[in-house]
Protein backbone atom coordinates (compact mmCIF):
# COMPACT_ATOMS: atom_id res chain seq x y z
CA UNK A 1 0.00 0.00 0.00
CA UNK A 2 1.07 3.28 -0.76
CA UNK A 3 -0.03 6.18 1.48
CA UNK A 4 0.74 10.16 1.03
CA UNK A 5 0.19 11.20 4.82
CA UNK A 6 2.40 14.23 4.69
CA UNK A 7 -0.27 16.73 3.13
CA UNK A 8 0.59 19.66 5.83
CA UNK A 9 3.96 19.78 4.30
CA UNK A 10 2.63 19.86 0.73
CA UNK A 11 0.06 18.22 -1.66
CA UNK A 12 -0.92 16.60 -4.87
CA UNK A 13 -2.15 18.77 -7.29
CA UNK A 14 -5.53 18.62 -8.18
CA UNK A 15 -6.36 17.90 -12.10
CA UNK A 16 -8.60 20.79 -11.88
CA UNK A 17 -6.07 23.12 -10.85
CA UNK A 18 -3.36 21.00 -13.35
CA UNK A 19 -6.20 21.83 -16.27
CA UNK A 20 -6.77 25.60 -15.46
CA UNK A 21 -2.75 25.95 -15.48
CA UNK A 22 -1.92 24.81 -19.20
CA UNK A 23 -3.33 27.57 -21.00
CA UNK A 24 -1.57 30.29 -19.40
CA UNK A 25 1.53 28.56 -20.07
CA UNK A 26 0.64 27.29 -23.72
CA UNK A 27 -1.77 29.51 -25.86
CA UNK A 28 -2.53 32.43 -23.33
CA UNK A 29 0.96 33.37 -22.02
CA UNK A 30 0.73 37.62 -22.06
CA UNK A 31 1.85 39.61 -19.39
CA UNK A 32 -0.75 41.13 -17.94
CA UNK A 33 0.77 44.63 -17.90
CA UNK A 34 0.99 44.42 -22.17
CA UNK A 35 -1.23 46.61 -23.65
CA UNK A 36 -1.96 44.85 -26.36
CA UNK A 37 -4.79 41.93 -26.82
CA UNK A 38 -2.69 39.11 -25.47
CA UNK A 39 -1.52 41.05 -22.72
CA UNK A 40 -5.40 42.30 -21.68
CA UNK A 41 -6.50 38.69 -21.97
CA UNK A 42 -3.69 37.59 -19.03
CA UNK A 43 -5.20 40.58 -17.47
CA UNK A 44 -8.40 39.68 -17.30
CA UNK A 45 -7.63 35.84 -15.95
CA UNK A 46 -6.03 37.63 -12.95
CA UNK A 47 -8.59 39.55 -12.42
CA UNK A 48 -10.89 37.05 -12.72
CA UNK A 49 -9.01 34.64 -10.41
CA UNK A 50 -8.53 37.68 -7.74
CA UNK A 51 -11.92 37.89 -7.61
CA UNK A 52 -12.53 33.97 -6.97
CA UNK A 53 -10.27 34.12 -4.48
CA UNK A 54 -11.55 37.23 -2.36
CA UNK A 55 -15.12 35.47 -2.55
CA UNK A 56 -13.80 32.51 -0.59
CA UNK A 57 -12.04 34.88 2.15
CA UNK A 58 -15.07 37.35 1.92
CA UNK A 59 -12.71 40.31 1.00
CA UNK A 60 -12.52 42.39 -1.97
CA UNK A 61 -10.56 41.69 -5.17
CA UNK A 62 -8.48 45.03 -4.31
CA UNK A 63 -7.50 43.59 -0.45
CA UNK A 64 -5.12 40.60 -2.36
CA UNK A 65 -1.86 40.73 -2.86
CA UNK A 66 -0.31 37.85 -4.99
CA UNK A 67 2.85 36.76 -3.47
CA UNK A 68 5.42 33.31 -4.07
CA UNK A 69 3.87 31.44 -1.20
CA UNK A 70 3.32 31.76 2.61
CA UNK A 71 6.49 32.61 3.64
CA UNK A 72 7.01 35.79 1.84
CA UNK A 73 3.36 37.29 2.49
CA UNK A 74 4.08 36.56 6.42
CA UNK A 75 7.19 38.59 5.64
CA UNK A 76 5.37 41.05 4.14
CA UNK A 77 2.74 41.15 6.26
CA UNK A 78 4.99 41.88 9.75
CA UNK A 79 7.00 44.42 7.50
CA UNK A 80 3.88 46.08 7.47
CA UNK A 81 2.51 46.23 10.23
CA UNK A 82 6.25 47.36 11.72
CA UNK A 83 6.37 50.05 8.96
CA UNK A 84 3.14 51.49 10.11
CA UNK A 85 3.77 50.69 14.22
CA UNK A 86 7.30 52.94 13.58
CA UNK A 87 5.23 55.86 12.19
CA UNK A 88 3.33 55.88 15.30
CA UNK A 89 5.74 54.92 18.21
CA UNK A 90 4.11 51.44 18.63
CA UNK A 91 7.12 48.73 18.18
CA UNK A 92 5.96 46.12 20.64
CA UNK A 93 4.32 42.77 19.13
CA UNK A 94 2.04 40.35 20.20
CA UNK A 95 2.54 36.22 18.98
CA UNK A 96 2.63 32.90 20.23
CA UNK A 97 6.08 30.40 20.81
CA UNK A 98 4.83 28.03 18.26
CA UNK A 99 4.27 29.80 14.84
CA UNK A 100 6.00 28.82 11.73
CA UNK A 101 9.31 30.18 11.08
CA UNK A 102 8.07 32.17 8.55
CA UNK A 103 6.89 34.66 11.43
CA UNK A 104 9.16 33.36 14.21
CA UNK A 105 12.12 34.61 11.64
CA UNK A 106 10.56 37.70 10.75
CA UNK A 107 10.00 38.89 14.37
CA UNK A 108 13.71 38.39 15.03
CA UNK A 109 15.08 40.41 12.27
CA UNK A 110 12.46 42.81 13.59
CA UNK A 111 13.59 43.07 17.12
CA UNK A 112 16.87 43.22 15.40
CA UNK A 113 15.02 46.54 14.58
CA UNK A 114 14.29 48.23 17.97
CA UNK A 115 10.87 46.39 18.01
CA UNK A 116 9.93 44.08 21.35
CA UNK A 117 8.36 40.95 20.72
CA UNK A 118 6.01 39.29 23.36
CA UNK A 119 5.86 35.11 22.12
CA UNK A 120 2.79 33.62 24.10
CA UNK A 121 2.63 30.02 26.16
CA UNK A 122 0.28 27.77 24.22
CA UNK A 123 0.66 24.90 27.30
CA UNK A 124 -0.30 21.20 26.07
CA UNK A 125 -3.20 22.43 24.45
CA UNK A 126 -1.51 24.10 21.91
CA UNK A 127 -4.22 26.49 21.86
CA UNK A 128 -3.68 30.26 23.04
CA UNK A 129 -6.05 32.03 24.26
CA UNK A 130 -7.83 35.01 23.88
CA UNK A 131 -7.30 36.39 28.03
CA UNK A 132 -3.91 35.59 26.91
CA UNK A 133 -4.37 37.83 24.29
CA UNK A 134 -5.64 41.08 26.68
CA UNK A 135 -3.43 40.82 28.69
CA UNK A 136 -0.54 40.79 26.63
CA UNK A 137 -1.91 44.07 24.58
CA UNK A 138 -0.17 47.59 25.58
CA UNK A 139 -0.80 51.22 24.33
CA UNK A 140 2.60 50.43 22.17
CA UNK A 141 1.28 46.87 20.75
CA UNK A 142 1.11 47.31 16.60
CA UNK A 143 0.52 44.17 15.99
CA UNK A 144 -1.24 40.82 17.03
CA UNK A 145 -0.12 38.05 14.87
CA UNK A 146 -0.93 34.10 15.41
CA UNK A 147 -1.56 31.55 13.58
CA UNK A 148 -4.89 30.33 12.27
CA UNK A 149 -3.93 26.93 12.79
CA UNK A 150 -0.47 25.48 13.79
CA UNK A 151 1.26 23.14 10.98
CA UNK A 152 2.84 20.16 13.34
CA UNK A 153 0.17 19.32 15.95
CA UNK A 154 -3.28 20.96 13.71
CA UNK A 155 -4.79 22.95 17.25
CA UNK A 156 -6.90 25.88 15.83
CA UNK A 157 -7.03 28.81 17.61
CA UNK A 158 -9.70 31.22 18.58
CA UNK A 159 -9.15 33.69 15.79
CA UNK A 160 -12.35 35.53 15.62
CA UNK A 161 -12.10 36.29 18.69
CA UNK A 162 -8.99 37.79 18.91
CA UNK A 163 -9.63 39.43 15.91
CA UNK A 164 -12.93 40.98 17.53
CA UNK A 165 -10.74 42.03 20.66
CA UNK A 166 -7.67 43.62 18.46
CA UNK A 167 -10.44 45.31 16.89
CA UNK A 168 -11.59 46.74 20.30
CA UNK A 169 -8.43 47.40 21.36
CA UNK A 170 -7.27 49.03 18.03
CA UNK A 171 -4.34 46.90 17.22
CA UNK A 172 -3.80 44.81 13.75
CA UNK A 173 -4.30 41.35 13.59
CA UNK A 174 -2.57 39.10 11.04
CA UNK A 175 -2.87 35.16 11.18
CA UNK A 176 -1.03 32.84 9.22
CA UNK A 177 -3.56 30.45 7.57
CA UNK A 178 -1.13 28.57 5.42
CA UNK A 179 -2.82 25.35 7.33
CA UNK A 180 -6.29 26.61 7.47
CA UNK A 181 -7.45 27.82 4.12
CA UNK A 182 -9.43 25.45 2.63
CA UNK A 183 -9.71 23.60 5.00
CA UNK A 184 -11.47 25.77 8.08
CA UNK A 185 -14.12 28.19 7.22
CA UNK A 186 -12.92 31.69 6.79
CA UNK A 187 -14.46 34.98 6.79
CA UNK A 188 -12.09 37.85 7.22
CA UNK A 189 -14.67 40.52 7.64
CA UNK A 190 -16.64 38.37 10.16
CA UNK A 191 -13.25 37.42 12.03
CA UNK A 192 -11.89 41.07 12.47
CA UNK A 193 -8.91 39.83 10.69
CA UNK A 194 -6.70 42.77 8.95
CA UNK A 195 -4.23 40.90 7.51
CA UNK A 196 -4.11 36.89 6.25
CA UNK A 197 -1.54 34.71 4.86
CA UNK A 198 -2.31 31.68 2.25
CA UNK A 199 -0.09 29.40 0.43
CA UNK A 200 -1.74 27.43 -2.45
CA UNK A 201 0.40 24.13 -2.36
CA UNK A 202 -1.33 23.17 0.86
CA UNK A 203 -4.53 22.93 -1.02
CA UNK A 204 -3.95 20.86 -4.03
CA UNK A 205 -2.45 24.17 -5.45
CA UNK A 206 0.88 24.28 -7.07
CA UNK A 207 4.12 25.79 -5.22
CA UNK A 208 5.28 29.16 -5.17
CA UNK A 209 2.00 31.05 -5.47
CA UNK A 210 0.35 32.61 -2.57
CA UNK A 211 -1.38 35.53 -1.63
CA UNK A 212 -1.36 38.20 1.29
CA UNK A 213 -4.79 39.90 2.56
CA UNK A 214 -4.09 43.27 3.80
CA UNK A 215 -7.55 45.05 4.67
CA UNK A 216 -8.63 48.04 2.90
CA UNK A 217 -7.05 51.01 4.76
CA UNK A 218 -4.27 49.23 5.99
CA UNK A 219 -0.68 50.56 3.59
CA UNK A 220 1.00 47.41 2.70
CA UNK A 221 5.21 47.92 2.12
CA UNK A 222 6.72 46.31 -0.53
CA UNK A 223 9.47 43.77 0.28
CA UNK A 224 10.39 43.22 -3.73
CA UNK A 225 11.07 46.34 -5.28
CA UNK A 226 10.70 46.53 -9.32
CA UNK A 227 7.91 47.36 -11.16
CA UNK A 228 4.07 48.64 -10.35
CA UNK A 229 2.28 45.01 -10.67
CA UNK A 230 0.16 44.49 -7.50
CA UNK A 231 -1.19 48.19 -7.46
CA UNK A 232 3.01 48.77 -6.87
CA UNK A 233 2.44 46.37 -3.71
CA UNK A 234 4.35 43.26 -4.98
CA UNK A 235 6.84 43.93 -8.32
CA UNK A 236 7.58 41.08 -10.30
CA UNK A 237 5.12 39.75 -13.43
CA UNK A 238 2.46 37.75 -11.89
CA UNK A 239 2.97 34.11 -11.95
CA UNK A 240 -0.72 34.15 -14.07
CA UNK A 241 -0.46 29.60 -14.56
CA UNK A 242 0.07 29.39 -10.84
CA UNK A 243 -2.43 31.88 -9.68
CA UNK A 244 -5.15 30.61 -12.26
CA UNK A 245 -4.54 27.35 -10.56
CA UNK A 246 -4.27 28.77 -6.95
CA UNK A 247 -8.21 30.00 -7.89
CA UNK A 248 -9.15 26.95 -9.03
CA UNK A 249 -7.91 24.70 -6.83
CA UNK A 250 -9.51 27.27 -3.93
CA UNK A 251 -12.55 26.95 -5.45
CA UNK A 252 -12.53 22.87 -5.30
CA UNK A 253 -11.67 22.02 -2.10
CA UNK A 254 -13.92 24.86 -0.61
CA UNK A 255 -17.08 23.03 -2.30
CA UNK A 256 -18.66 20.77 0.04
CA UNK A 257 -15.94 21.97 2.44
CA UNK A 258 -18.14 21.09 5.85
CA UNK A 259 -18.89 17.49 4.48
CA UNK A 260 -15.35 16.88 3.67
CA UNK A 261 -14.34 18.13 6.96
CA UNK A 262 -16.50 15.57 8.61
CA UNK A 263 -15.62 12.76 6.67
CA UNK A 264 -11.99 13.66 6.99
CA UNK A 265 -12.37 14.89 10.73
CA UNK A 266 -13.78 11.04 11.22
CA UNK A 267 -11.36 9.43 9.68
CA UNK A 268 -8.60 11.14 12.12
CA UNK A 269 -10.76 10.24 15.09
CA UNK A 270 -10.82 6.62 13.65
CA UNK A 271 -6.47 7.10 13.79
CA UNK A 272 -6.10 8.45 16.64
CA UNK A 273 -7.95 6.19 18.66
CA UNK A 274 -5.44 3.62 17.00
CA UNK A 275 -2.49 4.87 17.83
CA UNK A 276 -3.78 5.64 21.63
CA UNK A 277 -3.60 2.04 21.55
CA UNK A 278 -0.17 2.11 21.24
CA UNK A 279 1.40 1.94 25.22
CA UNK A 280 3.06 5.26 26.44
CA UNK A 281 2.45 7.20 23.09
CA UNK A 282 0.68 10.57 23.92
CA UNK A 283 -1.39 12.60 21.41
CA UNK A 284 0.10 16.50 20.99
CA UNK A 285 -2.66 18.86 21.38
CA UNK A 286 -6.34 19.32 21.69
CA UNK A 287 -7.65 16.57 20.72
CA UNK A 288 -11.06 18.11 18.63
CA UNK A 289 -9.68 21.71 18.27
CA UNK A 290 -7.60 20.64 15.44
CA UNK A 291 -7.76 20.65 11.68
CA UNK A 292 -9.80 17.94 9.98
CA UNK A 293 -6.67 15.78 8.57
CA UNK A 294 -3.93 16.39 11.37
CA UNK A 295 -2.58 13.72 13.91
CA UNK A 296 0.35 14.02 15.93
CA UNK A 297 1.91 11.60 18.44
CA UNK A 298 4.85 10.80 20.28
CA UNK A 299 6.15 7.56 21.07
CA UNK A 300 8.48 7.00 24.05
CA UNK A 301 11.91 5.21 23.53
CA UNK A 302 11.55 5.34 19.59
CA UNK A 303 13.34 8.05 17.65
CA UNK A 304 11.22 9.90 14.67
CA UNK A 305 13.84 9.95 11.96
CA UNK A 306 14.23 6.36 12.32
CA UNK A 307 10.40 5.89 12.51
CA UNK A 308 9.72 7.47 9.74
CA UNK A 309 12.23 5.95 7.02
CA UNK A 310 10.64 2.39 8.55
CA UNK A 311 7.28 3.48 7.55
CA UNK A 312 8.68 5.05 3.99
CA UNK A 313 9.33 1.47 3.21
CA UNK A 314 6.06 0.68 3.93
CA UNK A 315 4.71 2.82 1.53
CA UNK A 316 3.94 5.42 4.22
CA UNK A 317 4.83 8.87 3.93
CA UNK A 318 4.94 10.95 7.03
CA UNK A 319 7.00 13.50 8.80
CA UNK A 320 8.62 14.09 12.07
CA UNK A 321 9.66 16.90 14.62
CA UNK A 322 12.71 15.01 15.98
CA UNK A 323 15.96 16.66 16.10
CA UNK A 324 17.41 14.48 13.58
CA UNK A 325 14.95 15.00 10.96
CA UNK A 326 15.66 19.33 11.57
CA UNK A 327 19.26 19.48 11.05
CA UNK A 328 19.32 20.91 14.61
CA UNK A 329 20.42 19.65 18.29
CA UNK A 330 16.79 20.26 19.30
CA UNK A 331 13.41 19.14 18.22
CA UNK A 332 10.54 20.80 16.68
CA UNK A 333 10.15 24.48 18.71
CA UNK A 334 6.24 23.56 17.90
CA UNK A 335 6.61 20.23 20.46
CA UNK A 336 8.87 22.17 23.06
CA UNK A 337 6.00 24.67 23.43
CA UNK A 338 4.01 22.12 24.12
CA UNK A 339 5.89 21.13 27.38
CA UNK A 340 7.42 17.89 25.98
CA UNK A 341 10.04 17.10 27.33
CA UNK A 342 13.29 16.34 24.85
CA UNK A 343 13.38 12.65 25.40
CA UNK A 344 9.67 12.16 24.74
CA UNK A 345 9.88 15.12 21.78
CA UNK A 346 12.70 13.02 19.73
CA UNK A 347 9.74 10.38 18.91
CA UNK A 348 7.34 12.52 17.39
CA UNK A 349 5.38 11.54 14.25
CA UNK A 350 2.63 13.33 12.25
CA UNK A 351 0.33 11.97 9.76
CA UNK A 352 -1.25 14.83 7.45
CA UNK A 353 -4.14 13.24 5.48
CA UNK A 354 -5.81 14.40 2.46
CA UNK A 355 -9.78 14.25 1.85
CA UNK A 356 -9.17 10.94 -0.47
CA UNK A 357 -7.85 8.77 2.59
CA UNK A 358 -9.85 5.27 3.05
CA UNK A 359 -10.59 3.55 5.82
CA UNK A 360 -8.64 0.80 4.74
CA UNK A 361 -5.40 3.23 4.49
CA UNK A 362 -6.18 4.76 7.93
CA UNK A 363 -5.93 0.57 9.51
CA UNK A 364 -3.40 -0.02 7.88
CA UNK A 365 -1.80 2.79 8.90
CA UNK A 366 -2.60 1.88 12.61
CA UNK A 367 -1.15 -1.46 12.14
CA UNK A 368 2.05 -0.49 10.60
CA UNK A 369 2.79 1.88 12.75
CA UNK A 370 2.03 -0.04 15.99
CA UNK A 371 4.46 -2.18 13.96
CA UNK A 372 7.39 -0.35 13.47
CA UNK A 373 7.30 1.16 16.73
CA UNK A 374 7.49 -2.19 18.41
CA UNK A 375 10.20 -2.70 16.22
CA UNK A 376 12.50 0.31 17.40
CA UNK A 377 11.87 0.12 21.36
CA UNK A 378 12.90 -4.15 20.56
CA UNK A 379 16.23 -2.47 19.98
CA UNK A 380 15.99 0.35 22.18
CA UNK A 381 17.79 0.47 25.30
CA UNK A 382 15.93 3.50 26.45
CA UNK A 383 12.77 1.30 26.13
CA UNK A 384 14.74 -1.53 28.16
CA UNK A 385 15.30 0.60 30.67
CA UNK A 386 11.80 2.01 30.94
CA UNK A 387 10.21 -1.06 30.83
CA UNK A 388 13.17 -2.29 33.71
CA UNK A 389 12.06 0.57 35.66
CA UNK A 390 15.83 2.01 35.20
CA UNK A 391 14.52 4.93 33.57
CA UNK A 392 10.87 7.05 34.34
CA UNK A 393 7.94 6.81 32.10
CA UNK A 394 6.90 10.11 30.95
CA UNK A 395 3.41 9.45 29.70
CA UNK A 396 0.60 6.94 30.25
CA UNK A 397 0.29 3.27 29.37
CA UNK B 1 20.34 11.91 -4.15
CA UNK B 2 19.27 9.70 -1.20
CA UNK B 3 19.90 10.98 2.02
CA UNK B 4 21.88 8.07 2.47
CA UNK B 5 24.10 5.54 1.32
CA UNK B 6 22.65 2.24 0.29
CA UNK B 7 25.00 0.95 2.52
CA UNK B 8 23.43 3.06 5.60
CA UNK B 9 19.88 1.60 4.36
CA UNK B 10 20.86 -1.64 4.30
CA UNK B 11 22.12 -1.90 7.97
CA UNK B 12 19.19 0.20 9.27
CA UNK B 13 16.44 -2.22 7.47
CA UNK B 14 18.78 -5.32 8.51
CA UNK B 15 21.20 -4.25 11.83
CA UNK B 16 23.50 -7.04 12.55
CA UNK B 17 24.20 -8.41 15.85
CA UNK B 18 20.84 -6.41 17.01
CA UNK B 19 19.84 -7.62 21.21
CA UNK B 20 21.61 -7.55 24.48
CA UNK B 21 23.65 -10.21 26.02
CA UNK B 22 23.24 -11.60 29.60
CA UNK B 23 26.43 -11.95 31.44
CA UNK B 24 28.15 -9.28 28.75
CA UNK B 25 32.21 -9.25 29.13
CA UNK B 26 31.63 -5.75 28.91
CA UNK B 27 28.84 -3.34 28.46
CA UNK B 28 29.36 0.67 27.35
CA UNK B 29 26.70 3.19 26.85
CA UNK B 30 27.25 6.32 24.70
CA UNK B 31 25.13 9.49 23.67
CA UNK B 32 21.88 10.91 25.74
CA UNK B 33 18.44 11.21 26.16
CA UNK B 34 18.45 15.00 25.38
CA UNK B 35 20.03 14.52 21.80
CA UNK B 36 17.85 11.91 20.65
CA UNK B 37 20.93 9.45 20.67
CA UNK B 38 22.17 6.11 23.09
CA UNK B 39 23.89 3.35 22.00
CA UNK B 40 24.45 0.28 24.09
CA UNK B 41 27.10 -2.44 23.10
CA UNK B 42 27.66 -5.48 24.95
CA UNK B 43 30.93 -7.61 24.56
CA UNK B 44 31.88 -11.51 24.86
CA UNK B 45 35.08 -11.62 25.36
CA UNK B 46 37.14 -15.10 25.90
CA UNK B 47 41.05 -15.00 25.24
CA UNK B 48 41.15 -11.47 24.43
CA UNK B 49 39.02 -11.99 21.48
CA UNK B 50 35.67 -10.28 20.97
CA UNK B 51 33.86 -13.93 20.20
CA UNK B 52 30.47 -12.01 20.23
CA UNK B 53 28.80 -8.90 20.10
CA UNK B 54 25.06 -7.00 20.88
CA UNK B 55 24.54 -3.85 20.37
CA UNK B 56 20.88 -1.49 21.19
CA UNK B 57 20.48 1.76 19.68
CA UNK B 58 17.67 4.91 20.29
CA UNK B 59 18.49 6.99 17.51
CA UNK B 60 17.83 7.91 14.10
CA UNK B 61 18.86 5.46 10.85
CA UNK B 62 22.68 6.48 11.00
CA UNK B 63 22.90 5.70 14.21
CA UNK B 64 21.35 2.42 14.20
CA UNK B 65 23.60 1.89 10.77
CA UNK B 66 26.46 2.96 12.22
CA UNK B 67 26.37 0.54 15.90
CA UNK B 68 25.89 -2.20 13.39
CA UNK B 69 28.64 -1.45 11.27
CA UNK B 70 30.52 -0.98 14.36
CA UNK B 71 29.71 -4.38 15.80
CA UNK B 72 30.48 -6.02 11.94
CA UNK B 73 33.89 -4.65 12.29
CA UNK B 74 35.26 -5.73 16.00
CA UNK B 75 33.33 -9.08 15.95
CA UNK B 76 36.42 -11.78 16.16
CA UNK B 77 38.94 -9.43 16.20
CA UNK B 78 41.09 -9.15 19.15
CA UNK B 79 40.24 -6.46 21.95
CA UNK B 80 43.87 -4.35 20.79
CA UNK B 81 42.28 -4.25 17.28
CA UNK B 82 38.93 -3.00 18.30
CA UNK B 83 40.37 -0.28 20.38
CA UNK B 84 42.07 0.98 17.05
CA UNK B 85 38.53 1.49 16.01
CA UNK B 86 37.71 4.87 14.47
CA UNK B 87 34.90 6.73 14.00
CA UNK B 88 36.40 7.58 10.33
CA UNK B 89 36.66 3.95 9.54
CA UNK B 90 32.84 3.19 10.57
CA UNK B 91 31.50 6.20 8.42
CA UNK B 92 34.14 4.90 5.40
CA UNK B 93 32.82 1.61 6.03
CA UNK B 94 29.07 2.57 5.51
CA UNK B 95 29.70 4.37 2.16
CA UNK B 96 29.54 8.08 4.16
CA UNK B 97 27.29 9.63 5.99
CA UNK B 98 25.83 13.19 5.75
CA UNK B 99 28.13 15.81 7.67
CA UNK B 100 25.26 16.73 10.31
CA UNK B 101 25.36 12.57 10.87
CA UNK B 102 28.95 11.94 11.46
CA UNK B 103 28.56 12.02 15.13
CA UNK B 104 26.50 8.96 14.91
CA UNK B 105 29.87 7.02 14.01
CA UNK B 106 31.72 9.00 17.09
CA UNK B 107 29.04 7.74 19.31
CA UNK B 108 29.62 4.00 18.09
CA UNK B 109 33.38 4.16 18.31
CA UNK B 110 32.66 5.63 22.04
CA UNK B 111 30.28 2.84 22.91
CA UNK B 112 32.95 0.17 21.74
CA UNK B 113 35.83 2.05 24.28
CA UNK B 114 33.65 2.35 26.69
CA UNK B 115 32.62 -1.31 26.53
CA UNK B 116 36.31 -2.61 27.02
CA UNK B 117 37.00 -0.33 29.80
CA UNK B 118 34.02 -1.95 31.40
CA UNK B 119 36.17 -5.08 30.67
CA UNK B 120 39.48 -4.37 31.47
CA UNK B 121 37.83 -2.31 34.82
CA UNK B 122 36.20 -5.87 35.91
CA UNK B 123 38.94 -7.54 34.92
CA UNK B 124 41.55 -5.92 36.90
CA UNK B 125 43.36 -5.73 33.15
CA UNK B 126 45.64 -2.46 33.29
CA UNK B 127 45.12 -0.14 30.80
CA UNK B 128 46.26 3.64 29.10
CA UNK B 129 43.20 6.13 30.47
CA UNK B 130 44.00 8.38 27.22
CA UNK B 131 42.62 5.50 25.12
CA UNK B 132 38.94 6.10 26.32
CA UNK B 133 36.55 9.04 26.11
CA UNK B 134 35.98 10.87 28.92
CA UNK B 135 33.21 10.06 30.47
CA UNK B 136 33.51 11.95 33.93
CA UNK B 137 33.58 14.84 31.53
CA UNK B 138 31.43 14.43 28.95
CA UNK B 139 30.05 17.41 26.86
CA UNK B 140 28.67 15.40 23.88
CA UNK B 141 25.99 17.21 23.09
CA UNK B 142 27.71 20.08 22.87
CA UNK B 143 30.38 19.24 20.54
CA UNK B 144 28.88 16.74 18.29
CA UNK B 145 26.95 19.56 15.55
CA UNK B 146 24.29 17.90 15.38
Amino acid sequence: MKIYADNAATTKMSKRAIDAMLPFMGTLYGNASSLHTDGQRAAEALLSARERIAGRLGCEPSEIIFTSGGSEADTQALMSAAALGERHNKKHIISTTFEHHAILHTLEALEKRGFEVTLLPVGESGIVSVEQVEAAIRPDTCLVTIMYANNEIGTIQPVADIGRLCREKGVLFHTDSVQAVGHLAIDVKEQCIDMLSLSAHKFHGPKGIGALYVRKGIQPVSVIYGGGQERGKRAGTENIPAIMAMAEALDEICENMEEKAARLSEMRDRLIRGLNRIPHGVLNGDALRRLPGNVSFCFEGVEGEALLLYLDDKGISASSGSACTSGSLDPSHVLLALGRPHEIAHGSLRLSLGEEITREEVDYMIDTVTEVVEKLRSMSPVWRDLQSGNRAYMTEA
Amino acid sequence: MALYSEKVMDHFRNPRNIGCMEEADGIGEAGNMKCGDIMKIYLKIENDIIEDVKFETFGCASAIASSSMATELIKGKPVAQALELTNQAVAEALEGLPPVKMHCSVLAEEAIKLAILDYYKKNDIPYAKEQFPDCENCSHCSHHGH
